[in-house]
């Protein structure tokens, strides 16, 4: 029941009679633009669904035939089919015949960079560089189980002490303190030891005697003068890299209570080209070394 | 007034109906809960933004981590401060344009405000803690939901009602919108939330459906969450108070009732446009996206009533800070509404999807348009509500508007920026068919723009603290001119 329809004097328009708290519309049609440019959706709607699936029927496609799982396999399988001669060479060649091959070498050093972001670099760092806590540098040449080519490739293949895998390197540094095999005073002793095998050791009274106990417990893995061992994962002691820290009370927990740490085994993971190339990659960190 | 209504017929046997006066006590609770929850929703933002550019600031506390503070950020912003923005006005706008007393009375209007209040705090409490349904927008576990129905249903009664005893002919378009929101809102939550809880005493529920049914209905909810609680409650919003604060009619009322319809019929089919490339079936990919097109003129004719209303009155954008948040707010309405069908086309999608575009758009949304339009309404109401003609400052809201806006602008940049590249970096092949850059890699070149949508962030929180001063000194140190209490037929006007 429209009862006071106005003019409104800005724009000359009629009011609908209507008035709530004061507030009243004006009559005004809609704008052209706007109907036109509503149709023109409605129509690009229209054409879309007879070109797209729009159907829910099984198998039920627009004409263009199109589907997102369709369109996801083309591509798929247009991204395999550019990589596939590059990635059988790779399955199929030693990493010695990678490097020495230059186009070979040159895809598993980007194939190999891409594979290390997304699947090392959250333990082992960005550049390789290593981290606090157990994850080894990779990009210097202190290795722990070997930094020749297949060296690395096994360590990547298989892992180390992991549950995964029966060839995941597996020696294991014995708990001194925990398992009773030495006492306090003793760990303390050969602790000082370590230290001095890097010449800083804090207590020489102390360190000379831990060295008949290094000879005893501990040469035969790290070595007599502590350089380390490869074959058993020993890591050299005497010099200044040290992969849990290298002050006294990081050196005496690791003799008390060992470390034991862990990498996945990635061939159970990774397609063999993959690893060839990470190998190739880790290598050329920085500190691979030669055959 | 008609002749005959019900409040003259009654009139006519006795005083007493007149005398009746309008509920404003627990929608002056409401407008203070809109600025305390929208504060503290704006400060969580910006702790979990300062998390993402700043990962340590997680504090390594399980309550404290980003995936726990996120929905109270979401959920603060959204449901605290845009919920009881709705609640404020819409109850104010329906008892002002239905001349009419709140169905239910005080006692309604405080069991409304104290139940919603309630309702958020459970919420919130259940986040930190670590109790969800995972399911986003809805996070809340079964109890926190009942509760939320039995409030959402005496909302609906509660306005309903004042419809229904309305002393108008016809029902105001703001009105028509607040409807609209109450009723589709209590569909989708029921709807998203049927639930089975482990046992009464235990906290955790497992929802009815699951896998690909369970995502559509959690989207078909999230989506309209947008669509009716923060597009069409938001749009009664803007329909009373910009011809309010215009002092200008409704530019066309045709336009109204189509934007209106057709907003309406479409929003709710577009909800699969947030599952694009995903196990969700094609046809229904294609739905989604075709209605969110045909989307953007309804839309957009809430922009053009809100944008043309002002013509013969443009001037008072200079005078009036509060007109200015109400303008600025269609604007960024208008951008939003155009942004959102683009993002919706699957080509486009396919780049902006899971980046941080899509942050960026619902932030436009968010602070540009349910924030801007919440503080014009605000810089209106809050004077009247407590009897006063005037602002304490007009300069202070007048620097609280651009501070904001600055804000918003910093925001949405940095988003767009980064979504962009984070988008075309995922993307990108290397001449021997290798992805170019690593997920992380992607993670480190967004760090500077997560830092200046930071900052854009805190300058939102500064201007919303200015204006929560501003606000507060109204209400101390403003000389009242009017009574608390407004009668539904003050005795001035002429008795039919």
């Amino acid at each position: 029941m429209p009862t006071k329809i106005e003019k409104d004097a800005v724009s000359g328009r009629d009011t609908t009679g209507h008035e709530w708290d004061g507030i009243k519309e004006l009559n005004t049609p809609l704008p052209k633009w706007w109907i036109y440019t509503f149709y023109a959706t409605i129509v690009f709607a229209l054409v879309w669904v007879v070109l797209y699936p729009a159907l829910p029927i099984r198998g039920a496609t627009g004409v263009t035939g199109w589907t997102a799982r369709g369109a996801i396999v083309d591509e798929m399988v247009e991204r395999a089919n550019q990589q596939a001669p590059m990635l059988n060479a790779l399955r199929g060649a030693t990493p010695q015949q990678i490097v020495a091959d230059a186009d070979l070498r040159n895809f598993a050093l980007a194939g190999g960079r891409v594979a290390f972001a997304n699947n090392c670099a959250g333990c082992h760092g960005a550049g390789g560089q290593g981290a606090p806590g157990g994850f080894p540098s990779l990009a210097d040449d202190d290795w722990i189980w070997g930094g020749k080519l297949d060296q690395i490739r096994d360590t990547i293949r298989h892992g180390v002490r992991n549950t995964e895998d029966e060839a995941a390197r597996a020696t294991m540094m014995p708990r001194f303190l925990a398992d009773g095999l030495l006492k306090p005073a003793q760990v303390n002793d050969v602790a000082e030891h370590v230290l001095g095998l890097s010449g800083r050791a804090t207590d020489p009274a102390a360190a000379g005697r831990g060295a008949a106990l290094f000879a005893e417990n501990c040469a035969s893995c790290h070595g007599e003068r502590g350089l380390g061992n490869r074959e058993m994962g020993a890591p050299n002691l005497a010099d200044q890299v040290w992969l849990y820290g290298g002050d006294k009370a990081a050196v005496v927990h690791s003799i008390a209570y060992a470390r034991a740490g862990v990498m996945p085994s990635w061939s159970t993971r990774l397609d063999p080209a993959v690893v060839n190339m990470l190998a190739v990659y880790v290598h050329a960190l920085g500190g691979g070394e030669a055959e | 007034m008609p002749e005959g209504g019900h409040a003259a017929r009654l009139a006519a046997v006795s005083g007493s109906w007149r005398q009746e006066s309008y509920v404003d006590g627990p929608i002056r609770a409401m407008a203070v809960a809109t600025l305390f929850w929208g504060i503290v929703g704006f400060l969580v933002g910006v702790v979990v933004a300062s998390q993402l550019a700043f990962p340590l600031l997680n504090l390594d506390l399980e309550w404290t981590t980003f995936g726990r503070l996120r929905p109270v950020h979401t959920s603060a912003v959204i449901f605290a401060f845009g919920g009881n923005a709705l609640l404020c006005t819409s109850l104010y706008v329906v008892q002002r344009t239905c001349r009419a007393r709140l169905f239910g009375g005080e006692e309604m209007g405080w069991f409304l405000f104290w139940g919603y209040q309630f309702f958020i705090v459970m919420a919130a409490l259940g986040y930190v803690l670590g109790v969800t349904q995972g399911k986003e927008y809805a996070e809340p576990e079964w109890y926190v939901d009942l509760w939320l129905t039995v409030v959402w249903v005496s909302y609906l009664v509660a306005f309903g009602g004042t419809i229904l005893r309305r002393e108008e002919p016809h029902i105001y378009v703001a009105n028509w919108f607040f409807l609209a929101f109450i009723i589709t809102v209590a569909m989708l939550h029921i709807g998203n939330n049927i639930a089975l809880p482990l046992s009464l005493g235990h906290v955790k529920s497992y929802g009815a459906a699951s896998g690909v049914q369970d995502a559509m209905i959690q989207w078909w909810y999230g989506h309209n969450a947008v669509g009716f609680f923060l597009t069409a409650g938001f749009l009664g919003i803007m329909y009373y108070f910009i011809p309010k604060q215009a002092d200008r009619p409704v530019y066309s009322y045709r336009l109204s009732i189509i934007h209106f319809w057709s907003l309406i019929f479409l929003y709710i089919w577009a909800g699969p446009h947030h599952l694009h490339y995903t196990a969700l079936p094609d046809w229904a990919q294609t739905l989604g996206m075709v209605f969110s097109v045909m989307l953007w003129m309804p839309s957009w004719g809430g922009m053009i009533n809100g944008l043309m209303t002002l013509s013969g009155a443009w001037d008072k954008l200079r005078t009036d800070p509060g007109l200015r948040f109400s303008v600025a707010a269609v604007g960024f309405y208008a951008m939003a509404t155009f942004e959102g069908p683009v993002m919706s086309i699957k080509a486009v999608n396919a780049l902006s999807h899971y980046t941080d575009w899509t942050i960026g758009h619902v932030h436009s949304g968010a602070l540009g348009w349910n924030g801007f339009i919440t503080f014009g309404a605000l810089y209106w109401l809050v004077p009247r509500l407590w009897g006063k003609t005037e602002l304490y400052s007009k300069k202070l809201a007048e620097w609280h508007f651009w501070i904001a806006t600055l804000g918003i602008v910093l925001y949405i940049t940095a988003m767009w920026v980064s979504g962009i590249m984070q988008g075309l970096m995922w993307r990108s092949y290397d001449e021997l068919g290798f992805l170019q850059y690593s997920f992380v890699e992607t993670v480190a070149a967004m760090h500077p723009y997560y830092v200046i949508r930071m900052l854009g962030g805190v300058l939102y929180l500064s201007g919303a603290l200015l204006m929560a001063y501003n606000l507060w000194r109204t209400v101390r140190d403003v000389p009242q001119t009017q009574p608390l209490v407004t009668p539904v037929f003050p005795a001035a006007s002429p008795a039919e």
